[in-house]
């Protein structure tokens, strides 16, 4: 049977691991080098590293950073920020990267979708979306690290990427992110509801009880997390624990390593 | 003497597939150069992308003929991943009918799931059932997870030649043998421990 994913997520800044609260107040976790090498030790199910400046910065994607990321990172790792053409895409897969997410390039390009699925198959193309609840309730996307409405409502972009041959959606929700107090389910459901892909939820998860409820109510294919690795004594193997005593199916929980939490090992540096 | 030449068509996580061999200890190359066979020990044909672009790459760059004589006559073991795997059938349907390089019995279709909650591409950690004794997968527990992303599977038309199958769409051939020829459809690259223990079978046959 097919696992439900618990994936770290890395976000990254110059040379910095970072995590903000709604994708501002950033604030700077450890270096990234020693996070992967400790995820990688312990097996996660799968890596995401977002540079979140390059976009903003208007620059390419760091090749030689994440060369030197995937040279420690046996499991699958897909990397985004700053990606706008077709090489960026082909230079990240030469250096090691598994998947690519594409965001702020295909609101302006989304031909770009369509020609990086075609060229390198939809399984490479992660498209991620970054959303918030509106006042009135409705839900806008946003670009560029959710600085600029796209004038898009989630749902309908989603199926417009799946559309143009994304492999799988990244929801995160804008305003959720860091504040760990649990993930936008509606938001997560509305997206699963209107794409065929799977879908990652993103944004909110601040204890394991916060991925279950996720997980049965909107049924994303994976969930991803960031504060609660980082801040928490919390893990992706005791996250995978607690979902497989209550029958979600989940990899490796039987696994007899135990580390120290990345916290901890992170703090040290 | 090179261990081990990784055929570079352009269409794979090269990256990933070198460093995972280096760290069980093989001495790689990566190539683009079909000469390279000749002074190859084993060849392992990744790959991403369409079946399609896989093959006219793979042509463009003189790889079909010189595989097929390497495999053929001097049974150099190879190891196709993923689309690599796929490639190995005898005809695929992504991008319109093509045919394969026809070394293992077989065609690459598109998963058509019956139900709205099985998503396609399949991706993430399934299981691995062996189904025939092969050494590929010695020493690695029956149903282990490995990682899996794709929309295209292989229908072997000789069961014979099917070491492995996973539970995904009605079940379908995760590991192919015929001779010397082996393929996986999920990524041991990528798989983790289990991943680096059947990479280290194939250095070995």
């Amino acid at each position: 049977m097919l696992k439900v994913r618990v994936i770290p997520t890395l976000l990254w800044k110059n040379v910095g691991l970072v995590k903000g609260i709604s994708f501002d107040s950033w604030r700077r976790v450890g270096t990234i080098m020693p996070a992967i090498k400790v995820y990688n030790t312990r097996d996660v199910d799968e890596l995401i590293v977002v540079d979140i400046t390059a976009t903003n910065e208007n620059r390419e994607p760091d090749y030689d950073s994440v060369e030197e990321f995937s040279a420690e990172c046996f499991v699958p790792l897909t990397v985004g920020g700053g990606i706008r053409a077709l090489e960026h895409i082909r230079n990240l897969l030469c250096v090691g990267a598994d998947k690519v997410s594409i965001n702020s390039a295909a609101y302006t390009n989304p031909e770009l979708v369509s020609q990086a699925a075609n060229r390198f198959g939809s399984q490479c193309i992660v498209a991620s979306i970054d959303a918030q609840r509106m006042p009135d309730g409705s839900y806008e996307c946003f670009s560029h690290s959710g600085t600029c409405p796209a004038g898009r409502e989630p749902s309908a972009w989603a199926r417009e990427l799946e559309r143009h041959g994304a492999g799988e959606i990244l929801i995160t929700s804008i305003e959720r992110d860091g504040t760990m107090q649990g993930y936008d389910i509606e938001l997560i459901q509305r997206v699963t509801e209107s794409v065929t892909i799977p879908v990652i939820a993103s944004g909110g998860a601040g204890n394991y009880q916060h991925m279950f409820d996720a997980i049965t109510k909107a049924k994303p294919s994976a969930v991803a997390a960031a504060s609660i690795f980082h801040f928490t004594e919390q893990t992706p193997l005791g996250a995978k624990r607690f979902l497989g005593e209550r029958n979600i199916p989940v990899r490796n929980i039987n696994s007899v390593q135990s580390y120290m939490d990345v916290g901890a090992m992170l703090s040290e540096r | 003497m090179i261990d081990v030449v990784v055929v570079d068509y352009g269409m794979g996580n090269l990256g990933s597939v070198r460093r995972s061999l280096e760290e069980c200890g093989a001495k790689v190359l990566v190539s683009g150069d079909p000469s390279d066979l000749e002074s190859a020990s084993r060849v392992i044909l990744p790959g991403v992308g369409a079946f399609a672009d896989g093959m006219a790459h793979l042509r463009e760059r003189g790889w079909i003929e010189a595989l097929k004589r390497n495999i053929r006559e001097a049974q150099i073991p190879l190891l196709g991943i993923c689309l690599g795997m796929q490639l190995l059938a005898d005809k695929g349907y992504e991008g319109g009918q093509t045919e394969g390089l026809g070394l293992v019995p077989g065609v690459v279709k598109r998963f058509e799931p019956g139900e709205p909650t099985v998503r396609i591409p399949h991706v993430g950690w399934n299981e691995v059932h062996i189904t025939r004794p092969n050494p590929l997968f010695s020493g690695i527990p029956d149903n282990c997870d490995f990682y899996f992303v794709h929309s295209y599977y292989f229908v072997s038309e000789d069961d014979g030649s099917v070491v492995a199958t996973t539970p995904f769409c009605g079940g379908f051939a995760s590991a192919v043998m015929e001779g010397s020829v082996f393929g996986v459809q999920f990524h041991p690259e990528k798989s983790s421990r289990h991943g680096f223990c059947l990479l280290r079978n194939f250095l070995k046959v």
